[in-house]
């Protein structure tokens, strides 16, 4: 712990566990590395659900529409916070914990995931409809479409969205942090505030933005190497 | 052969119903090229739809090789699309591909096998003209370029009928005379049926062997090119006509209605030729046997068609209107087509 008040406070960098920071840091990536992979999945198949039952006759698509829909609508308006303290009951029976980085993931994924699929279903819309009749005219079935036009013409369009929802992913790891999951927003929330550790709060605002940089320039460089639209 | 019976096509709006296609009856003999011309909106786009199944007639019949197109669903539509390719105006080629995997994408979805695939997309980039541009991007390639790439995919699946939607409207005039020259050829070789849809004449005149003329959904007009560009009926074809034979490369179009403001005097005639009398000093006659009239010579122009040459020559007679009856006269006796443009 340390004595310093005012400005200084920030620098006492001999204060700082630095074990804990790099098992804390590591928390926080993988975190947010499992939730996201599981995110862009349920994602990409929520969001095609709603574009493929969008325009489609038929009762049966349309209650399948309606219901994902409002589902997506409702995880998507919970406030990160309130979320996780409703699904811990969820978690515990998933994941047999309500503590540490796993009992965090299904909040995580939860509150993710619908984000995410509503940009999917937007990305699919905006693929050219011209592009889709002419393999449709090709004999293509709707799965033919699917792999072939709707996923790889919009590839770029989902990476930059699975770039935004995974830098709010990181955000979210830091909040269930707070309340117990363990990484950098815990570490943060217990030493650099409870204990008033300044340096340790700097220390971890440090490591958060580089990660977020990082992943940033990595789903940037992704969005460019697919984008075979201007060269 | 392809055989539209009695199709007609409405789509309810909520302004009421609307007739896209009015009672279509137009029959296409395998290898034939067949041209359908229409100003936008005239029902061209929903009749092919309907042929490939993109859309279903509201009545009505179209028949492929004795298979009723309409009554088809499921995998055995999937497996008529395949027999017929189709290009489109904005050529609709897939970014994410290179142009080999664009012509193999046909071939994918027949679920033909790789090596077979590439080597057949392959041999089509060669007969299009693209060598060496098989790994490159649409991105990468002119429009001219693109459509090739349409082109070839469409031949990917050994297709009997090819339709051209309206192909050559987003390009240059030159760039158009490649592709349909393409079109041509392709037709020769492959003795395939090519359904060409547009609002350009020129491209009709280039290539076709049959016209059907669309107006409000309905076929005003149809028959040889030839036939229909010597004695149009309708006001619609009529106007097409003269768009082609008054637009000249480098020139600016003149309407008729411009030509007449121009020349209000006398009377404006347009003289069809075609085939010998385009050869015969017909005009130089006319000037000799009636010397009180004042000919000039407005605009001409000379057009290939696939059965002929085709000439039109615009001519403003000055003079006694008995006389100038006369001279028209005999320009009937020469079998040369008249019509009156403008009578003072």
């Amino acid at each position: 712990m340390s004595n310093s008040t005012g400005l200084k406070s920030y620098f006492q960098f001999h204060s700082v566990d630095w074990s804990a920071m790099r098992s804390a840091t590591w928390e926080t990536v993988w975190m947010t590395l499992l939730s996201m992979i599981a995110v862009v999945i349920f994602g990409i198949i929520l969001g095609l659900i709603l574009y493929e039952t969008r325009s489609k006759q038929g009762i049966g698509f349309k209650i399948i529409n309606w219901v994902v829909g409002l589902l997506v609508n409702i995880f998507r308006s919970i406030p990160y916070i309130i979320l996780i303290i409703l699904l811990l009951p969820v978690s515990k029976a998933l994941v047999g914990t309500i503590i540490g980085p796993k009992a965090a993931l299904p909040s995580l994924i939860v509150s993710a995931a619908p984000f995410y699929a509503r940009m999917v279903e937007s990305y699919f819309r905006e693929v050219d409809s011209g592009v889709i009749e002419a393999v449709e005219s090709m004999g293509a079935t709707t799965w033919g479409v699917i792999t072939k036009v709707l996923l790889p013409e919009s590839k770029p369009a989902l990476i930059a969205g699975a770039t935004v929802t995974t830098i709010s992913l990181i955000g979210y790891t830091a909040m269930a942090g707070a309340i117990g999951a363990g990484g950098l927003g815990n570490l943060v929330y217990q030493e650099g505030f409870q204990a008033y550790n300044n340096t340790i709060t700097l220390v971890g605002t440090i490591i958060i933005c580089i990660f977020v940089f990082v992943v940033q320039f990595i789903g940037d460089r992704f969005v460019k190497m697919t984008d075979k639209r201007t060269l | 052969m392809i055989r539209f019976k009695d199709v007609s096509k409405q789509y309810s709006t909520k302004d009421g119903g609307l007739t896209a296609v009015n009672d279509v009856n137009i029959e296409i003999n395998d290898g034939e090229i067949f041209g359908i011309v229409g100003y936008s909106g005239a029902g061209k786009s929903t009749l092919v739809r309907m042929l490939d199944g993109l859309e279903a007639p509201s009545t009505g019949e179209i028949d492929i090789d004795g298979t009723d197109v309409a009554k088809l669903s499921g995998s055995a539509l999937r497996k008529q699309r395949q027999k017929i390719g189709m290009i489109f105006q904005h050529f609709n080629l897939l970014w994410s591909r290179t142009v080999i995997d664009n012509v193999a994408l046909p071939l994918e979805i027949a679920k033909v096998p790789k090596n077979k695939r590439l080597q057949r997309a392959e041999s089509l980039i060669k007969l299009v003209g693209l060598e060496g541009r098989e790994h490159s991007y649409p991105s990468e390639l002119s429009g001219g370029q693109k459509q090739r790439v349409g082109i070839a995919r469409a031949l990917a699946n050994e297709p009997t009928i090819l339709i051209s939607d309206e192909a050559t409207s987003a390009l240059d005039p030159d760039t158009t005379n490649e592709v349909l020259e393409l079109l041509l050829k392709i037709n020769k070789e492959m003795n395939l049926t090519i359904l060409l849809i547009t609002h350009e004449m020129h491209a009709i005149a280039k290539t076709c062997d049959k016209v059907a003329v669309m107006d409000s959904g309905q076929v005003v007009e149809s028959g040889t090119v030839f036939e229909v560009f010597r004695h149009p009926q309708q006001q619609v074809t009529k106007n097409f006509v003269s768009e082609e034979f008054t637009t000249q490369k480098g020139d600016t179009t003149m309407t008729l209605e411009e030509l007449v403001k121009k020349y209000p005097e006398g009377q404006l005639v347009r003289l069809i030729f075609h085939g010998p009398q385009a050869e015969l000093p017909i005009v130089s006659d006319v000037i000799k046997r009636y010397p009180d009239l004042t000919i000039s010579i407005i605009s001409g122009a000379i057009h290939q068609t696939q059965e002929g040459a085709l000439g039109s020559l615009d001519l403003q007679f000055i003079g006694d209107e008995s006389k100038i009856n006369d001279a028209l006269g005999y320009l009937k006796t020469m079998r040369v087509g008249t019509e009156v443009i403008h009578h003072e």
